[in-house]
């Protein structure tokens, strides 16, 4: 049988390939525990840097342990005693997708940062589209359940340079002192046009990336709004002490 | 063994396959503005080039002729997933910053081109060497544009501050060119005009 007959090239197409692909699996399944303890670690680090208590000489999960992991059922706003499995996934009508993702879990793990009982951060995860992408991210609010003490993303796909500058720390900074909710209750937190921002509820957007930072506006607007978060923090500042008692 | 000396050294500044040839540029703009992402490059293209080698060598009597692109291929993409989990297993930061350039090898020059010129006509050994010997050359060039990159760039060596910068409160005002990509263009485009300066014999001939 010669080396290009049409059985030889099968034969070897068939016998690379399957070689292959169970040094590909054997791999994958093999770390495949290692490497979701890493993207665990780095959620937790991402978490701790947005809410400004991450300290690069100490251990991660030492450091977490600061904050009060706690389970939101979102429609009603209240805290479920412990995770029960994963969470369902609702659907989210066209007219209240200001996020653009079509369906969320009907249950958030949301952190608290607790000191003497007392509330002095809550850390909310945050995502919604983009230009190209699903931009991921956390909000951290202060004790008032209004004020921005800190925000950033984690994973995003948009372009380098332009809608990537949502990582700009400089950019984050302009975040930090702002203000959420209007006096009657709506969300007011509003990306502008660059330039124009000149209140408490406006941040300037990024030049070059109108529709990412529209997205970002979107996305804390829904995530803060009656669809998202805003029952739960409503509770929250009303009876902050509720949620300890739910604790374990 | 006069050859396998020669295997190895020669891509070293003889045939360097970055600045003879001229191929692996695209990882080599994108990677080298820190040491650290370096080094994890540069280890990770040595051990997938040597790899793939000697694996397409040890079967290059058997691949037909019509599908030996696709065969070395896919020898290649495995090798370069095998590095990829791994490094995201024990190397996640640095593997997070290189985000799709270790996926990229795969689409790197170098390593097709060894296993396609070299590998698929050499004995096994000899074409790992070869491997590691472009390995290692692709790496030098890799090692001498970060060097400059980080260094004027941020201040940096492997992270460690050297000079201090201004940002910092230091007197040092780095080169904000330096930490994007074109820069290692001018770099590159330096060594190759130091080293054909240096062996003229590399100097393409027009016409």
């Amino acid at each position: 049988m010669s080396r290009d007959s049409t059985a030889k090239v099968l034969t070897v197409a068939f016998l690379v390939c399957v070689v292959c692909s169970i040094i590909v699996s054997a791999a994958a399944v093999g770390l495949q525990k290692r490497q979701q303890q890493n993207q665990e670690e780095e959620k937790k680090r991402n978490i701790l840097q947005i809410a400004h208590l991450y300290d690069p000489a100490q251990p991660v999960e030492q450091q977490f342990r600061r904050l009060t992991t706690v389970t939101v059922d979102l429609a009603s706003g209240t805290v479920l005693n412990k995770a029960a499995g994963k969470p369902k996934n609702l659907a989210i009508p066209a007219v209240a997708d200001l996020a653009g993702i079509k369906q969320r879990a009907e249950t958030v793990e949301v952190y608290l940062q607790q000191e003497a009982g007392r509330l002095k951060q809550v850390i909310l995860p945050v995502y919604g589209k983009g230009l190209w992408s699903t931009m991921y991210g956390f909000i951290a609010l202060g004790s008032d359940c209004s004020s921005v003490s800190g925000f950033g993303f984690y994973q995003h796909g948009e372009t380098p340079g332009l809608g990537g500058e949502i990582e700009n720390p400089a950019w984050l900074k302009t975040w930090q002192g702002k203000t959420v909710y209007a006096q009657n209750g709506s969300v007011a937190l509003t990306v502008v046009k660059p330039g124009t921002a000149n209140s408490n509820y406006t941040i300037d957007g990024l030049s070059g990336a109108t529709l990412t930072s529209r997205g970002v506006s979107n996305l804390i607007h829904y995530w803060l709004g009656e669809n998202g978060y805003k029952p739960f923090l409503d509770g929250l500042r009303k009876k902050p002490l509720a949620i300890r008692r739910a604790q374990p | 063994m006069s050859t396998y000396k020669e295997t190895l050294l020669s891509p070293i500044f003889n045939r360097n396959p970055i600045t003879l040839e001229v191929l692996g540029i695209c990882s080599a703009l994108a990677i080298t503005s820190k040491l650290e992402t370096v080094t994890v490059m540069a280890l990770s293209v040595t051990l997938v080039t040597a790899f793939s080698s000697f694996s397409i060598s040890l079967l290059r009597n058997r691949i037909p002729g019509s599908i030996r692109i696709i065969v070395q291929l896919t020898i290649i993409a495995t090798l370069v997933i095998l590095v990829d989990q791994l490094l995201k297993a024990y190397a996640f930061s640095v593997s997070k910053q290189l985000s799709v350039f270790v996926g990229l090898i795969i689409t790197n020059c170098i390593v097709l081109g060894r296993a396609e010129a070299f590998a698929m006509k050499n004995p096994p050994m000899l074409s790992f060497i070869d491997g590691i010997g472009n390995g290692v050359g692709y790496s030098l060039v890799l090692f001498a544009v970060g060097f400059v990159r980080e260094l004027f760039g941020s201040g940096k060596l492997f992270g460690v501050t050297l000079l201090k910068t201004t940002n910092e409160g230091g007197w040092y005002v780095p080169n904000g060119l330096l930490l994007l990509p074109p820069s290692a263009f001018f770099l590159i485009a330096f060594i190759i005009w130091g080293i054909r300066t240096w062996k003229v014999e590399q100097v393409e001939k027009e016409g």
